[in-house]
């Protein structure tokens, strides 16, 4: 008997030290087997991509086959990846950055790692999409937006701006996310627009009326959806993938509030890194995000805004791009989100 | 029991190396605070702050206590009874710790959230609210009572049978026995898995931001990822470390100076399972409670998803496979490190109490504690400055998560050391093997359990570790978990019902292996 386990055991023992050398020997050998088509060969630029394959993916498979160059992506959170390259310094592997949160890039471009990209690249987006200091260009915009259940909800009882959801009429039934980057950037627009003291008021008013606090847009997403809440801010294309996916009687609905800062405009972006030796390669492949097939895709794959000159957005996206107010800039900056972010714990809305 | 000898100098020197690796993450907050103590301070000090870390701990004492209230019961009855198919209720009550907390999260509320599928089914208005600190505790419950029962049941098979036959014969009922011989041997391991237990609920984030829970985590998230503000993000990562030591000393005044080892001389003998006749049904109904709405449930609601088609397209399955082959690479990876690390600090703590055993021990909990996005940072600090060729392979990233995960390996490990008479290692040293024979051909198979239990513990835990693997891994790096969060951060979390189904099955091998390897005696 003794000898039987003895002889079972050993096996596993060998097997474990066998994965552990595996791994700690081999990680680079392994690295190519997470799976994927074929890509090709030629060594190219690596991205840090906060976007997922799935919202970037045409758009880097199209650069890959008119450049023949292949591109190397880490996907990972936006905040995380932005973090990381500041942790990197002059080391990082990475080429470019694309963000899916204005905020994420500001710090990297404040952190001084960001490369000014060239004028041909900054003059392809309208002034208003791109840093003042030319460090990062908007590729695609998503607009802040109501969504609603349609079967609560008529449309017409829909307020004209944000500011009306703190009427008596909509208590308990607002759902948003202060602790999400988006909603975040929404409040540092209104500080623009309005001033610190009526954006304080709003906020205080919108916890007062028991507005619902959700972790991040697709759930705020799927409460309106399940009837939890009536109404909540979110961004407009969780709505418009919902609806692709499930069909046309998906009960959410989206709205662009007409009056005051009714909707606002988020950009992704992306910049390219100082510490890269492959700069023009790098540009390159930002070029390619702001060419009419690659802001094609992002327009039918995610229904975002393109934001290059001459793009023309979904026509399901009732609202022509114009007309969306977006953060300015100059407004991209940490030291402005720090503040929009002691403002809403003032508030208590943090 | 005798009196400590000093340790032999190659295991001080490796549980130093390991402390040292440990607290790399800890270190990493030292060097972003230090560059701006005052700040600092007045990010972690305010009474906001501490408001919400006595919620967050109200929290994990609850969850705690309730984990090791389903623990010990399941442990024992299939560990110790008759009970039927025992070792398939042991393997199932164990799974529920392979569900990523914010997939399980989801789970509970589109199946008992507002207008979601048990309202649907019972056709009733309204259940009680699933958010809050009602469900928090219930779902963080239900996914970290295994970090209990695990260590657990291989504790109770390394009792002596012989203390509580005394117990039964000098009149006591069975009831008695248990609670007056039984359960003071298994307080070290309860402790230990309780530690466990509280340290993740305390750095979990996904789950209780579903639940829309307000724990300490999110403040850090907050000061994170919206606005960057690192010092602020680490000097609340400091406070967790705290909290951490905190725990610790609370644990060591609840094992210390117990004697949980047979005094006497023989083998141990193997003990005859209680045999539970009528007792068995409510028995049997209790483990299928706990599984139901542990492990069944959130299946159930995975299958369903799958069924419906929401996915984004079938994954094929070459690449399920290279997925499943990369999971279990970095998770064995993990596990085997992990255990080797574990033991060295174990086998310091245990046999060799003292100051530099207890300063290293505690040293080792310290990447537990932090969320993994701050584990990761660290050793992208490091490695980008220390050891350039290493960043980003997959060795890094099995380093980086066995640091994250060491105390799981710990725990259990030391818990099975201290079961082990210290007589018997004399003996073997009394006929002349080397301290260093004794250790590997005595010590480590004598607890090979526990090291078993802590080495699945980390390997389930890597397995679905989701924010180290994105940055630590190899460019092109793919893993069930990666492909999990790549399915639904475009928000349809019904998408990672394949890849969350695979994960449970690569997962559920080992955990199978390891429960019947468990069950055969040393």
């Amino acid at each position: 008997m003794k000898q039987n386990r003895r002889s079972t055991q050993r096996p596993i023992l060998a097997a474990a030290i066998a994965v552990a050398l595996l791994a700690g020997g081999c990680g680079f050998d392994t690295g190519a087997s997470g799976g994927g088509p074929d890509e090709p060969e030629t060594e190219g630029i690596t991205l840090y991509s906060g976007r997922i394959p799935a919202a970037i993916g045409g758009a880097v498979d199209s650069y890959e086959a008119e450049a023949d160059r292949d591109v190397q992506v880490r996907y990972a959170d936006t905040a995380d990846l932005a973090a990381t390259l500041i942790e990197e310094g002059d080391a990082s592997p990475a080429d470019a950055f694309f963000a899916q949160e204005p905020g994420a890039i500001a710090a990297v471009a404040d952190e001084g790692v960001l490369a000014r990209l060239p004028d041909d690249i900054l003059q392809r987006v309208p002034a208003r999409f791109r840093d003042p200091a030319g460090r990062w260009v908007g590729v695609t915009g998503r607009a802040r937006v109501l969504a609603y259940n349609r079967d609560a909800v008529p449309r017409s009882e829909l307020p004209r701006s944000p500011f009306g959801l703190v009427a008596p009429g909509w208590r308990d039934r607002v759902g948003w996310s202060p602790a999400s980057s988006s909603m975040q950037e929404y409040v540092t627009a209104l500080r623009a627009r309005y001033g610190e003291e009526r954006t304080r008021e709003w906020l205080e008013a919108m916890v007062a009326n028991g507005a619902v606090d959700y972790p991040n847009n697709v759930t705020i997403r799927d409460a309106i959806a399940s009837g939890e809440v009536d109404v909540g801010l979110i961004n407009h294309y969780y709505v418009a993938q919902a609806v692709a996916a499930e069909g046309e009687d998906y009960p959410v609905g989206v709205y662009f509030p007409p009056g005051g800062l009714g909707s606002l405009l988020l950009l992704t972006s992306v910049g390219v890194l100082e510490s890269s030796d492959r700069k023009e390669e790098a540009f390159a492949f930002v070029r390619s995000l702001l060419s009419p097939s690659s802001q094609e895709f992002f327009t039918v794959s995610s229904k975002e805004y393109p934001l290059a000159r001459g793009a023309a957005p979904d026509p399901s996206l009732s609202v022509p791009l114009a007309e969306v107010p977006s953060v300015e800039g100059e407004l991209v900056h940490l030291d402005e989100l720090q503040a929009t972010i002691e403002l809403m714990q003032e508030a208590g809305a943090l | 029991m005798t009196a400590t000898r000093p340790a032999p100098a190659w295991l001080v020197l490796s549980g130093i190396l390991v402390a040292a690796v440990a607290v790399l993450p800890a270190a990493y907050l030292f060097v972003v605070v230090a560059g701006d103590l005052g700040d600092a301070l007045a990010d972690a000090l305010t009474s906001s702050t501490a408001a919400i870390l006595a919620r967050t701990l109200a929290l994990a004492a609850a969850v705690t206590a309730t984990a090791v209230a389903i623990a010990l019961p399941i442990g024992w009855l299939t560990v110790r009874t008759d009970l039927p198919k025992r070792r398939f209720w042991a393997v199932l009550c164990t799974l529920p710790l392979v569900i990523p907390s914010y997939v399980g999260a989801y789970l509970f509320v589109a199946a008992l959230g507002p207008n979601g599928m048990l309202q649907d089914v019972l056709g009733v208005g309204r259940l009680p609210s699933i958010y809050g600190f009602g469900g928090a505790w219930l779902v963080l419950t239900l996914f970290t009572y295994p970090l209990v029962l695990l260590p657990l049941r291989g504790a109770l098979r390394r009792i002596d049978p012989q203390l509580e036959d005394a117990a039964r014969a000098m009149g006591r009922g069975p009831l008695a026995a248990f609670g007056s011989v039984v359960l003071p041997q298994l307080w070290p391991v309860l402790a230990t898995g309780g530690l466990l237990v509280a340290l993740y609920v305390v750095s979990d984030f996904g789950a209780v931001s579903l639940l829309r829970f307000d724990s300490f985590t999110r403040e850090i998230y907050v000061a994170y990822r919206s606005s960057f503000d690192r010092t602020a993000a680490a000097s609340l990562g400091a406070v967790l470390v705290i909290v951490m030591l905190g725990l610790l000393f609370l644990r060591s005044r609840l094992r210390s100076a117990k004697v949980v080892h047979r005094l006497g001389p023989g083998t141990l003998r193997p003990a005859p399972p209680y045999r539970l006749g009528r007792w068995r049904w409510p028995a049997l109904a209790f483990c299928a409670a706990v599984a139901m709405v542990a492990f069944v449930l959130p299946v159930a609601v995975l299958l369903y998803w799958a069924s419906e088609g929401i996915s984004t397209g079938a994954t094929p399955l070459s690449r399920a496979a290279a997925l499943g082959g990369n999971s279990l690479l970095v998770s064995a990876g993990a596990a085997a490190f992990g255990a080797a690390c574990a033991l060295a600090i174990a086998a310091l703590s245990v046999r060799h109490p003292g100051r530099l055993s207890a300063l290293l021990e505690r040293a080792s909990h310290a990447g537990y504690a932090l969320p993994g996005i701050l584990v990761a940072l660290a050793l992208v600090f490091f490695a980008t400055r220390l050891v350039p060729p290493l960043y980003q392979t997959t060795a890094l990233l099995v380093f980086g998560l066995t640091i994250h995960y060491l105390p799981l390996g710990i725990g259990p490990t030391a818990a099975a050391m201290l079961q082990v008479s210290p007589r018997v290692e004399e003996a073997a040293r009394g006929l002349g093997r080397s301290r260093a024979d004794v250790f590997r051909t005595v010590t480590v198979p004598l607890t090979r359990g526990g090291l078993l239990a802590g080495a699945a513990l980390i390997f389930l835990h890597a397995m679905k570790e989701l924010p180290a693997t994105l940055i630590l891994a190899p460019l092109g790096f793919e893993t069930l978990a990666t492909d999990i969060w790549t399915q639904t951060s475009f928000g349809f979390y019904e998408a990672s019902a394949i890849p969350a189904l695979l994960l449970l099955a690569v997962a559920a091998v080992p955990v199978y292996l390891l429960s019947e390897r468990g069950a055969t005696r040393p």
